[in-house]
């Protein structure tokens, strides 16, 4: 029996919204799952506030969890003798005297920090912090793999510790079942999310297009990765908007030694993919689009030196 | 002494687990008498601060190493300022057994 | 002359790249033809507008959180601030209290309940912000940037709204990350209306309704741009019709565009004809936000 081999990750990041990442991933696990020898792959999306692989994939739930984010201060109006002490520490403007209830203070529920600074500053102990459920996540098995996945209620905070949550989750599932590649479809930006997503990986994928604001946004997301000393490769999407986009691409790649492993053109058959709910490698093989999607998996496959189950 | 090695399962025999803060169970092992006992990693629930709690709990259980395959910043930070060792697993080590061995043997390395 | 309430419109999406700077963009370049106009890219983790706006940039902020700094000599370990904090940034460690400055809300609690006294705040820097001016000082334009590997936007968000480097009678245009979480939130709080500028597509479709969510929770009026019109199915009408928010503008998808914008250059330079288009919009704006005082 060969020796049991490390759970690889990879998170495909942009910087910028919109160049493709879902899509791509998508792709990917598509691509995986048809692999001669097979591949096995397991799915996160890790971006919960947006999350869209699950439109193109098609989950089907096992398991459903509440996540519990932060907390949030709730005062007693009972108790509370209108002293105004929790509006004076709170730093957050969540704080303010209540309309329909004269002479007590109330906390805005949207504002509020949960920081509990008025809860130590209240002479009555009329405050208490309440844990608040921010959102939802999932366990689901799509017809390529197993998919974790989640929903930050909107406006929600702590999407870092949610895409930490369901990334632990996924990396212990795959352990446990011998899948040797978790693909984790990252979030936009650059802060926390995209941190957490980036965590411990061992490949970073970012997906870029040759726009001003996409070389401007790769620049980020690649010092990003620099910073957490995460391998990268690139792929450029939409490759023939632009031309001159992708050569100032190219030359930056090249600057920093980073592998392009794929440029795609812009395919006007994503959405009709989309809307039949698939992956467009499966919803249209023949496509150009599907053609270079094969040669960047293989390629990346090849990085990864992922072995056959 | 007394040292910790993140593990996947219970078990001397375990795979090892390559991350500090989130790894599901600490082996703890007396590297004189080789005794070992499992505890669970009560931190890999946290948020933000796995890192952190993580290493409160080697602190407490007074340990002068902990290996493992990777330390966050928040980690690496309290696990200096307590004085106690990190140890990184080479790439041949597979199993809580194998990491012990080549600690015993002087050939891992430390952290950076 | 009328009275004119300086009116805030935030432009969001949920979806990233469905072209929110293009519209905030071209709708700030409308309007400075006739008005003052601020523009806040609050996009601090990507801020792209400028990229656009062309702005001469002459003044700087750090931006920054408020943390803590134990003083060693007062502190008696008694460890209350390890115990206050909501967030896991101080821990007891040794003979030392240690801050996690990334953790940190800069709330300020420990510094309050220290028993001692021992805690004092000092400045962390976390990103920039940088204000100019752009089309010849009609627009009044500013920025936040977040440094690299720094986690937390908000902060820096909620710094720029405030700063003081803006004109006062001036419309200003907020244009606002991708998502639908509190770095959105941060953005919207406190805007007369929202544009919300989406794509008939599925994947529009699904974020739309997060930031839908959003805007009801902070009861801010909307409206929708569909740009890329025509790339799709005509999936997001239905969705609006259900709740009333109505559509103000389609641009069609056009590959003329699409090079043009991926070029640098604003909607309203590729198609000088849309400004009217974009006129309108804010005239729509300013009536559903009671913007101007009813003649």
């Amino acid at each position: 029996m060969s020796t049991p081999q490390k759970v690889k990750q990879l998170v495909i990041l942009s910087g910028k919204g919109g160049t493709g990442k879902t899509s791509l991933t998508a792709a990917l696990a598509h691509l995986a799952s048809q692999s001669q020898p097979h591949i096995d792959a397991l799915l996160v999306d890790a971006d919960v506030d947006a999350a869209n692989l699950q439109i193109i994939i098609n989950p089907i739930t096992s398991e459903k969890h509440a996540f519990q984010g932060s907390s949030i201060a709730k005062i007693d109006p009972q108790l509370c003798i209108g002293c105004g002490m929790c509006a004076k520490v709170c730093r957050y403007d969540a704080v303010h005297p209540s309309i329909e209830n004269e002479g007590v203070y109330i906390v805005d529920p949207i504002a509020c920090d949960g920081c509990a600074a008025c809860v130590y500053a209240c002479p009555q102990n009329a405050i208490q912090m309440i844990v608040q459920q921010e959102g939802e996540w999932f366990h689901s098995q799509t017809r390529y793999s197993d998919l974790f996945h989640a929903e930050l209620f909107p406006g929600g905070e702590n999407s870092g510790k949610l895409v930490t949550t369901i990334k632990q989750h996924a990396r212990l599932h795959a352990e446990d079942h011998h899948i040797p590649l978790v693909i984790i479809d990252g979030p936009p930006g650059i802060g926390c999310p995209v941190i957490s997503a980036s965590a411990g990986v061992d490949l970073g994928l970012i997906v870029t297009e040759p726009s001003v604001a996409g070389i401007h946004d790769l620049k980020r997301i690649y010092a990003t990765l620099q910073h957490f000393k995460i391998p990268t490769l690139l792929v450029i999407n939409k490759a023939d908007l632009y031309p001159q986009g992708c050569r100032e691409i190219e030359e930056f790649a090249s600057a920093q030694h980073i592998s392009i492993v794929g440029q795609m053109p812009y395919e006007p058959l994503t959405p009709k993919a989309m809307l039949q709910g698939k992956p467009v490698t499966a919803a249209f093989p023949d496509a150009p689009i599907s053609r270079e999607l094969q040669k960047i998996w293989e390629r990346i496959a090849a990085k990864l030196a992922v072995e056959e189950v | 002494m007394n040292i910790l090695i993140t593990v996947q399962n219970p078990e001397i025999k375990s795979n090892v687990d390559p991350k500090f803060g989130r790894t599901p169970w600490f082996l703890k092992v007396n590297t004189d008498t080789k005794e070992w006992e499992a505890v669970a990693n009560s931190a890999v629930h946290h948020s933000g601060g796995a890192g952190v709690a993580a290493a409160q709990f080697a602190i407490d259980q007074k340990v002068q190493a902990v290996i493992s395959g990777d330390f966050g910043p928040n980690a690496s930070s309290a696990l200096r300022n307590a004085s106690i060792k990190m140890i990184r697993f080479s790439p041949d080590v597979l199993t809580g057994e194998d990491a012990l061995n080549k600690f015993l043997e002087g050939a891992l390395e430390e952290f950076a | 002359m009328k009275p004119v309430k300086p009116i805030r419109i935030a432009v969001a999406s949920g979806k990233g790249g469905t072209g929110k700077t293009t519209i905030a963009t071209s709708l700030a370049l409308s309007l400075a033809d006739h008005t003052s106009v601020n523009f806040l890219d609050c996009d601090v983790e990507a801020p792209n507008a400028h990229l656009l706006l062309k702005p001469q940039f002459n003044a700087h902020q750090q931006a920054v959180t408020r943390i803590p700094e134990v003083l060693p000599d007062k502190c008696n370990l008694c460890g209350k601030c390890v115990e206050v904090c909501q967030f896991h940034a101080l821990a007891k460690i040794g003979q030392k209290i240690l801050v996690f400055p990334q953790l940190c809300h800069g709330c300020g609690s420990c510094t309050w309940n220290c028993p001692q006294e021992a805690i004092r705040e000092k400045e962390n820097p976390i990103g920039e912000l940088q204000a100019g001016s752009a089309q010849s000082g009609a627009i009044r334009f500013a920025q936040g940037l977040l440094t690299i590997a720094e986690p937390m936007p908000t902060p820096i968000i909620r710094q720029l709204k405030k700063w003081q480097v803006l004109q006062d009678d001036a419309v200003t245009i907020l244009d606002s990350p991708p998502g639908a979480s509190c770095s959105v939130v941060e953005t919207l709080r406190g805007s007369d209306f929202a544009i919300l500028v989406t794509e008939p597509t599925p994947f529009g479709l699904h974020d739309l309704k997060q930031i839908v969510g959003i805007l009801h929770d902070l009861k801010i009026p909307a409206g929708v741009v569909i740009n890329r019109d025509g790339i799709g199915e005509p999936i997001i009408e239905e969705y609006l019709l259900q709740k009333n928010i109505p559509i103000l503008m389609r641009i069609p998808f056009s590959s003329i565009y699409a090079a043009g914008i991926a070029a640098g250059k604003t909607l309203v330079e590729i198609e000088p004809d849309l400004k009217k288009n974009f006129l309108k919009l804010y005239d729509h704006i300013k009536q559903a936000s009671g913007g101007e005082k009813s003649a």
